[in-house]
């Protein structure tokens, strides 16, 4: 959490100016009340960097809502606040898992009125059906965007220095020959126990979702073996700007943030390539879901901004503005087509056949498999 | 007056010290469940001492307490090593110059905590300053691992803590009786006898202090192991961030804050020991 926030606004600001590279942060920036006798005020609380402002800013000029917009940078943040109960706020935006299904359970949302969401039939059913597995019946959250987990990786340093290794697979990274050879430009794993282990036992051919000691322990062993040659294992915020820079060449993380890192690189013009691998053995799916707290002091703006966002030509601004992609299948006509067309962005339906979602795993479960997390990035 | 001042102490010590330990020991004695907030009281679910028991003998936790009062040692060790220097300095320095230099001493806190750890950051990181300077001048190939290592660890604990050391050194060193070194010395001994014989007990009670003051903060600091340290650092500040955040286990989280002060307790009562019995 902590990293991340520094990422994004210690680092970059002071040291732009001298690093000519450096990422520059763009926030959001939050808009100004339209008219001045707006009385109603919803309180949304999403991931920094992750909206269209101009989509909240139409949002305010056609309801007269005044919106006041704030950001998380990390799951726990968000989680802590609902946990705690109270959070003041009206939409919230939780990652399937494992935040939003446990929030889900422990009665902390709000069931949607659907009746109040009319553009709730423009999501695509096939990916809504994903969503089930953390919140049955679909009847907690709306889908605003989603992606998959992958290896952004540098394809030139790659090539260079392992000819013969595969660019589209995890092998890249948890075969040991790969992993030693690469170790020389720098690989990298974000921190986070659910999001890596499920794609390790994927790529072991196993179950991701697991809760047999025997198949965590053969992860644990298969991140244990490359375990000398990662250098960092840390927030895929912090990832996200060093692969930017030129830091990594093989760097475990979220697709959009690789794509943002992408963009990042051509903008600094400094010559790092940046390509992304859906790992063919099969990528982790997860979505952003948007939410209303079971106290929002608002639930019915809620739901009108909720209605509101799943439009086609909103969706599509938004898609355009983060490179993730939504799940408004009549928002792709109108979404760039650099975007629309790439893979990485809109995995392909073949790809996506190969993609798996986790499931919400017991408290004893958890525990077990962040202890083995926690054993893998000491390296013992 | 006279009458409501201690009253008013005891007040504030209700309010802010014991209300809270109250607070984190009955959580400590809830279950973990799924609700907002995510545990059942004691009194709704019974006692239950399930998170001691798992705290207590789960090898991890105990790994995690004995990893930051190791930490928390080491730094505290550092400081005083390189705060010893700095406070007789201070006291032998002109008058005139020891308000400038307690100024300089305390300029850093005139930042926040945070920018200054970033900014060891953006020293540290592959492409930073230190990495950069040194390829630049040829005497490396390829960035050393600096961030997330075990000295960067403990640089950033010297830099946080460093002012807590200097300042109780420096009220006992600067208390003393200079006669009592000028006596040693016209006697005949040696500069190094007299510091060691003479400067360093009357030091003692001071030294004592600023371990402390380091020592303590240190063994709970969740902030620069996580930015600074190596991944998987064992120490108690972050196992407990894990239990509370990620595990959502409030109680678990509970009962290792409460054992970690159970185990700062001791050394403060030593401490106290030490005081007295001057």
């Amino acid at each position: 959490m902590l990293r991340r926030l520094l990422a994004a606004v210690l680092l970059t600001a002071p040291f732009v100016a001298l690093q000519p590279g450096a990422a520059s942060a763009q926030q959001a920036t939050p808009p100004q009340a339209t008219s001045p006798q707006a009385q109603t005020v919803l309180n949304v609380y999403n991931w920094s960097d992750y909206i269209d402002p101009y989509a909240i800013a139409r949002f305010q000029r056609e309801t007269g809502i005044r919106v006041r917009y704030d950001v998380f940078d990390s799951l726990e943040t968000l989680e802590g606040k609902l946990s705690a109960g109270r959070s003041g706020y009206d939409v919230v935006v939780p990652t399937s898992e494992p935040s939003f299904s446990r929030l889900v359970r422990a009665g902390a949302l709000r069931p949607l009125d659907r009746s109040a969401i009319r553009n709730w039939g423009n999501q695509d059913p096939a990916l809504l059906r994903q969503v089930e597995s953390s919140d049955p019946g679909n009847r907690h959250g709306a889908i605003y965007l989603y992606g998959t987990i992958g290896l952004g990786i540098r394809p030139d340093k790659v090539r260079e220095l392992a000819p013969d290794a595969p660019l589209d697979s995890l092998d890249l990274l948890l075969k040991p020959e790969n992993a030693r050879r690469l170790a020389r430009c720098g690989i990298a794993v974000m921190d986070s126990a659910i999001d890596v282990l499920p794609s390790v036992l994927r790529w072991l051919g196993r179950d991701p979702n697991t809760t047999e000691p025997r198949d965590l322990r053969a992860a644990e062993d298969a991140l244990l073996a490359v375990r000398p040659q990662i250098r960092a294992i840390t927030a895929s915020g912090n990832l996200m700007d060093a692969l930017a820079n030129g830091e990594y060449c093989v760097v475990l993380t979220y697709s959009g943030d690789v794509i943002q890192a992408q963009a990042r690189a051509r903008e600094a013009g400094r010559g790092v390539q940046i390509g992304y691998v859906a790992p063919k053995e099969g990528a982790q799916l997860w979505f952003d879901m948007l939410a209303i707290p079971a106290d929002a002091p608002n639930p019915e703006a809620a739901q009108r901004f909720i209605d509101f966002l799943l439009q086609p030509d909103v969706m599509a601004g938004i898609t355009n503005q983060v490179r993730y992609p939504n799940a408004v299948p009549a928002s792709r006509p109108l979404v760039e087509a650099a975007v629309r067309d790439d893979p990485n962005v809109y995995p392909t339906a073949e790809a996506l056949t190969r993609t798996f979602t986790v499931n919400a795993l017991a408290p004893a479960a958890e525990r077990a498999r962040s202890r083995s997390w926690g054993r893998f990035k000491a390296g013992r | 007056m006279r009458r409501l001042l201690p009253l008013a102490g005891g007040a504030w010590l209700a309010a802010f010290v014991a209300a809270p330990l109250l607070v984190v020991l009955v959580l400590a004695l809830s279950t973990a469940a799924e609700g907002v907030p995510p545990f059942a009281l004691p009194w709704v679910e019974g006692v239950n001492l399930e998170a001691f028991a798992l705290v207590l003998t789960d090898p991890f936790y105990v790994e995690s307490l004995g990893g930051a009062l190791l930490v928390a040692g080491g730094a505290a060790t550092l400081c005083l090593l390189l705060a010893f220097p700095m406070a007789l300095g201070l006291t032998r320095a002109r008058p005139s110059w020891r308000g400038p230099l307690l100024f300089a001493l305390l300029l850093p806190f005139w930042t926040g905590f945070l920018p200054r750890i970033g900014a060891w950051i953006g020293l540290l990181r592959d492409e930073g300053w230190v990495n950069t300077v040194l390829e630049n001048l040829g005497l490396i190939s390829a960035p050393l691992p600096l961030l997330y290592s075990w000295p960067a660890l403990f640089l950033g604990m010297l830099h946080a803590y460093l002012p807590f050391a200097v300042l109780p050194l420096y009220a006992s060193l600067s208390r003393r009786d200079p006669a009592l070194e000028e006596a040693a010395a016209d006697l005949g001994a040696t500069p190094w006898t007299v510091f060691r014989s003479v400067t360093l007990p009357l030091a003692i009670p001071g030294a004592a202090a600023a371990f402390l003051l380091v020592f303590i903060p240190a063994a709970g600091e969740y902030v620069i192991p996580e930015l600074l340290g190596p991944p998987g650092t064992p120490m108690v500040g972050r196992v407990l961030w894990q239990e509370f955040f990620q595990n959502r286990d409030w109680p678990t989280a509970a009962a290792l804050a409460v054992l970690l002060l159970a185990l700062l307790l001791a050394p403060i009562r030593l401490f106290q020991r030490l005081g007295t019995s001057r």
